[in-house]
């Protein structure tokens, strides 16, 4: 037998963000007498601290750094800094993905771009859809549609696009031929793709929110909102459960195998106009006609910042990989840092008051002169945020804004040709079925604990039953004499009603014998009503003969 | 004002050869890595229903195999392929395994051979030579050899052979069962009594019995060498030890053992094969109990073996399967069964523990995998890391009800369905009886399932347990 050693496990600076959230993790297991158990789950723990550790050790091999945008002296704030002097101040190949496209004719532009990074899809609301790989100007599809194009999506890779166009959705494969024409999604205006349960949701004008598979091509689920139309939809990264705004501006959460929503918020007095969750699923931010910007916790639907009376309604928010919130309104950009966090100080606010340090000023802002953002959307891994605008789609340069060290074996934007082919068929190997998405991600595997408590003991069940038998066998349950009913209300006609006609057994006899001892009294009470009878006679034939009854 | 973005060279991570490998960087930040707990689970259950799609277990027979059933096996310790067998018209056969042809081949005994094992490599004088010893109901214990080059040219057993053929022990009675010692030049026979010979001496050079009964098995610990355990024909197991010549404790069961194996990893722990249904695993240190009853077979367990690693047992039996279980669980985690395998007497593990062979009454020698998904083809890194990844999901997530459902089927033959069936019920009337008779009497102890099998034991280690406990006591007292 091996000598058990036993092995101290480091704990490293900042691996906290390594921890995976463990509601069980109390030690009572210690109180157990199941030594097995015991033992397995001790050496659980030591693992699970060995992992945690291991993987924070990990932490300075990663190879890239995240971008940043410091002031140097008081008096400098970095909002004031402009489009054209970062372009200048940064290297050749940032500079270079500063893309501008001037496209006036299809506009105002829906953009998009795939998990990667490395294309851009483009659908113009004049029916102008264009797919690209922006990074090295390649335009992969380019369609002229001549109908309405409200949203669009690339699909598990850039190989497939949806686009929601008048009144189907369409999916398209990367030379734009059309594929499918989706019948059932009418009036699309939102698209979301779930990418590990291969499902496409849309929402638009119907009200109707719809799960297409899109790797066996069947419909999940369709649920119907009843909150008429749908005026904003965006997933949750962390746990793939769809937040729709609406128009009385109620944000619902909804799971396709639910056909209620999960939650409902109450976030705008007016129509919700954009919502956004940041990637670890913590937080939400959702911007409103009423002028109105909220940032959720929505671990615990508790709202953390709420900005009230913007200059105009915020359009569109979105909220960048390492935690970036954006908001336009019209043709203005603001940007903050650290406004999802709980406290005064982190409150986003437009500007610093006289200079007052504990203010979370914009981190940047922009400008788009006489023009107006339709969309916009943080591109993986880059320092930049596309904006769709009505004269064509503009690249931002946002420092610190992008995820600077991707993981290859989960999205890799310079995975080759065979590398994307092999991670379509690993990630369809590893689709999650539909009906797992749930509020908690973490569900599957874990044990209900509260299903013991919910369901009834043995003794008080025993009580329940027995008690009902026994009621039964003392005909506790024939209803009593009731003098003061009429007789086709009588609780005794209506048992008797419900036993069976045919079967003449002892209960059924005394209802019958009680039921005619109701009718005796009724018709005496009656008599003494009409002053035939006083109240203390007593019929004395009647008395002597009822003997023998 | 300072301002930096995030500069990705596309030459750090696009291969500019064709012969370089792409960079694929790592980043573990679980925020990166969504739905980890569900993509696992699905991995997990891929993984098992690959298992069980992976699962061959039969590899292939030996050679032509035996004429008559193969009642004996000997597995050689100190080479991985090498067997030997004998069958019940006294033929031995010495195998190679990774061919799975025959070395040599004799005649050796008249009828049953009743015992065989391939003596230790290290006492011979050359590397490559290697002894067999058999015995048989013929009173005879026979020294082999088998080296390669002097059975070249035999290839039948048709007549009797005297090629190879070293030594001949006579004894005074019939024999059953032969183990040879560990280190040293002395071997062990079974019978009407259990004597201790020596490779050098004609006659036997010490006498053990304890009681006057038969001994079926004899078996040597491979670890603690000079201890010796032995079964009888009147339910009793005995141990011996060497270093004092004489038998040291004895347990008498309800019914016959038919074999036995010392754990080669823990040395004081055996396993049992026995006529009720089960096997036991025992403690030498305290044979009052057993330490775990295996479960599942509908008939007697006629023979077990432990893998190398100690921590799985392999047994075979009169029901016509082969079952593998883990040492700290009850049931099976696996059957064997083919349709012209006949009652199993013989299994053994190889000593890689990758394979089992198993000799049967059909008479002949099949060789099956312990895993029965495994393969032991060459891998690739990025293969064997898959494998073992799977491996640890598997284990993780087995208790799922679907992972659970679909690694635990098995088809298993109508017959033995059936019989298990039946099993059942009797096993649970007798429970049921049991119950009902300690409900009107009270004071009816109760046995519990390790202990039901025990008749008697000639110690009496509980006693023995609770002394030692008052003795700890009472210093306890003394020292403060």
């Amino acid at each position: 037998m091996s000598t058990p050693h036993k092995r101290i496990t480091k704990a490293r600076d900042g691996q906290e963000k390594y921890e995976r959230p463990n509601k069980n993790n109390s030690k009572e297991y210690k109180k157990s007498r199941d030594k097995k158990l015991k033992a397995n789950l001790k050496r659980m723990d030591r693992e699970y601290a060995q992992t945690i550790s291991n993987a924070a050790a990990t932490d300075y091999l990663l190879p890239e750094s995240s971008g940043y945008m410091e002031t140097e002296e008081e008096m400098e704030k970095t909002f004031r800094v402009k489009q054209r002097e970062i372009v200048k101040d940064v290297d050749v190949s940032t500079a270079n993905k500063a893309l501008d496209l001037k496209l006036n004719e299809f506009g105002p532009y829906y953009i998009n771009y795939n998990r990667t990074g490395t294309h851009l899809l483009m659908a113009g609301r004049k029916g102008h859809v264009a797919a690209m790989d922006w990074r090295k100007g390649e335009l992969r599809a380019e369609l002229f549609l001549n109908e309405t194009c409200h949203a669009a999506t690339f699909l598990q890779n850039e190989q497939f696009f949806a686009v929601a166009q008048k009144k189907y959705t369409f999916i398209y494969d990367h030379e734009g031929v059309e594929l499918h024409r989706l019948k059932q999604h009418v009036d699309a205006r939102h698209l979301e793709f779930l990418p590990y349960h291969y499902l496409l949701a849309t929402a638009g004008e119907s009200g109707w929110l719809k799960y297409q598979d899109v790797s066996t091509g069947t419909l999940v689920s369709e649920t119907k909102t009843k909150l008429g139309a749908t005026t904003a939809m965006t997933q949750n990264p962390w746990n793939a459960v769809m937040h729709l705004g609406h128009s009385n501006g109620t944000v619902t959460l909804w799971s396709p195998s639910m056909p209620d929503p999960l939650a409902r918020l109450l976030s705008a007095r007016g129509p919700i106009n954009s919502i956004a969750i940041d990637r670890s699923g913590y937080y939400m931010a959702t911007t409103g006609k009423d002028k109105s910007l909220k940032i959720w916790d929505i671990r615990n639907f508790q709202e953390l910042h709420t900005v009230e009376n913007l200059p105009t309604p915020g359009t569109n928010v979105s909220i960048s990989d390492t935690g970036v919130l954006a908001v336009s309104r019209g043709p203005h950009v603001t940007l903050w840092k650290d406004a999802l966090r709980r406290g005064k100080a982190a409150r986003p606010c437009f500007g610093s008051m006289g200079g007052n340090p504990n203010r979370n000023t914009p981190y940047m802002t922009h400008m788009f002169p006489s023009n107006e953002i339709n969309n916009m959307k943080f591109v993986p891994f880059e320092d930049l945020l596309g904006i769709g605008h009505e004269k064509g789609m503009t690249n931002l340069i946002i420092p610190g804004a992008g995820e600077a060290n991707y993981d290859a074996l989960e999205v890799n934007p310079y995975e080759t040709a065979k590398q994307r082919q092999e991670q379509e068929v690993r990630s369809l190997l590893d689709k999650l079925p539909a009906d797992t998405i749930t509020l908690d991600p973490n569900t599957l595997g874990t044990v209900d604990k509260t299903a013991s408590t919910t369901r009834l003991s043995a003794k008080d069940l025993a009580t329940i039953t027995i008690g009902a038998e026994k009621t039964k066998k003392e005909n506790m349950d024939i209803p009593s004499v009731k003098v003061d009913v009429k007789g086709k209300n009588s609780g005794l006609r209506s048992f008797l009603r419900k036993k069976t006609q045919n079967v003449v057994d002892e209960r059924k006899v005394r209802v019958q014998k009680q039921l005619e001892k109701e009718k005796t009294l009724r018709q005496r009470k009656t008599k003494i009503h009409n002053n035939e009878i006083s109240e203390d006679h007593k019929d004395l034939v009647d008395e002597a003969l009822g003997r023998f009854s | 004002m300072k301002i930096k973005t995030i500069k990705r060279s596309s030459d750090d991570y696009v291969p500019v050869k064709s012969t370089q490998e792409s960079q694929l960087p790592r980043n573990l930040n679980p925020e990166l890595h969504p739905f980890e707990r569900a993509r696992e689970y699905t991995k997990a259950l891929n993984a098992t229903k690959l298992e069980r799609m992976f699962a061959q277990p039969f590899v292939g027979q030996f050679g032509h195999g035996h004429r008559d059933g193969v009642y004996m096996i000997a597995k050689n310790y100190n080479n991985l392929n090498k067997l030997a067998s004998a069958s019940g018209d006294g033929v031995i056969k010495y195998w190679n395994m990774s061919t799975r042809q025959e070395y040599a081949s004799f005649r050796a005994h008249y009828g049953l051979v009743t015992g065989l094992c391939v003596t230790p490599e290290s006492l011979s004088k050359n590397k490559n030579e290697n002894f067999m010893l058999s015995c048989g109901d013929d009173k005879t214990v026979k020294l082999w050899s088998v080296n390669n080059d002097d059975f070249s040219n035999v290839r039948s057993d048709d007549e009797v052979t005297t090629q190879g053929l070293i030594k001949t022990f006579d004894g005074e009675h019939a024999f059953q069962g032969l183990d040879h010692h560990r280190s040293k030049p002395t071997f062990v026979t079974g019978g009407a009594q259990i004597q201790l010979w020596s490779t050098e001496r004609a006659k036997p050079l010490s006498n053990l019995s304890w009681g006057a009964d038969n001994v079926t098995t004899v078996k040597f610990n491979q670890n603690e060498t000079d201890i010796l355990a032995s079964t009888g024909s009147d339910n009793s197991i005995v141990l011996y030890d060497l270093r004092t010549n004489s038998p040291t404790q004895k347990i008498v069961q309800t019914m016959r053992t038919n074999s036995i194996c010392w754990n080669p990893m823990e040395a004081f722990n055996f396993v049992i094969a026995n006529e009720d249904h089960n096997a036991y695993y025992y403690d030498m240190r305290n044979m009052s109990r057993a330490l775990n009853v295996f479960k599942d077979h509908v008939a007697a367990v006629m023979d077990v073996d432990f893998s190398p690693t100690g921590d799985e047992i392999v047994t075979g039996s009169y029901d016509k399967t082969i079952r593998i279980y883990k040492t700290n669980q009850g049931h099976s985690r696996e059957i064997y069964h083919t349709k012209r395998m006949q009652h199993v007497f013989q299994v053994k593990y190889s000593m890689d523990s990758k394979y089992i062979m198993s000799g049967s009454d059909d008479g002949n020698v099949r060789m099956w995998r312990s895993k029965a998904w495994e393969r032991s083809n060459v891998k690739s890194t990025r293969e064997r890391n898959k494998l073992e990844y799977d491996e640890k999901l598997k284990d993780r997530f087995r208790h799922m009800p679907e992972i659970r459902r679909i690694s635990k089927h098995r088809y298993v033959p109508i017959v033995i369905k059936k019989a298990q069936e039946i099993k059942n019920i009797e096993l649970n009337s007798m429970k049921r009886r049991e119950m009902n008779e300690r409900r009107t009497a009270k004071d009816k102890p109760f046995v519990p399932q390790r202990k039901q099998q025990i008749v008697g034991t000639v110690f009496k280690y509980d006693e023995k347990r609770r002394r030692r406990n008052i003795d700890d006591e009472e210093e306890d007292v003394d020292s403060d």
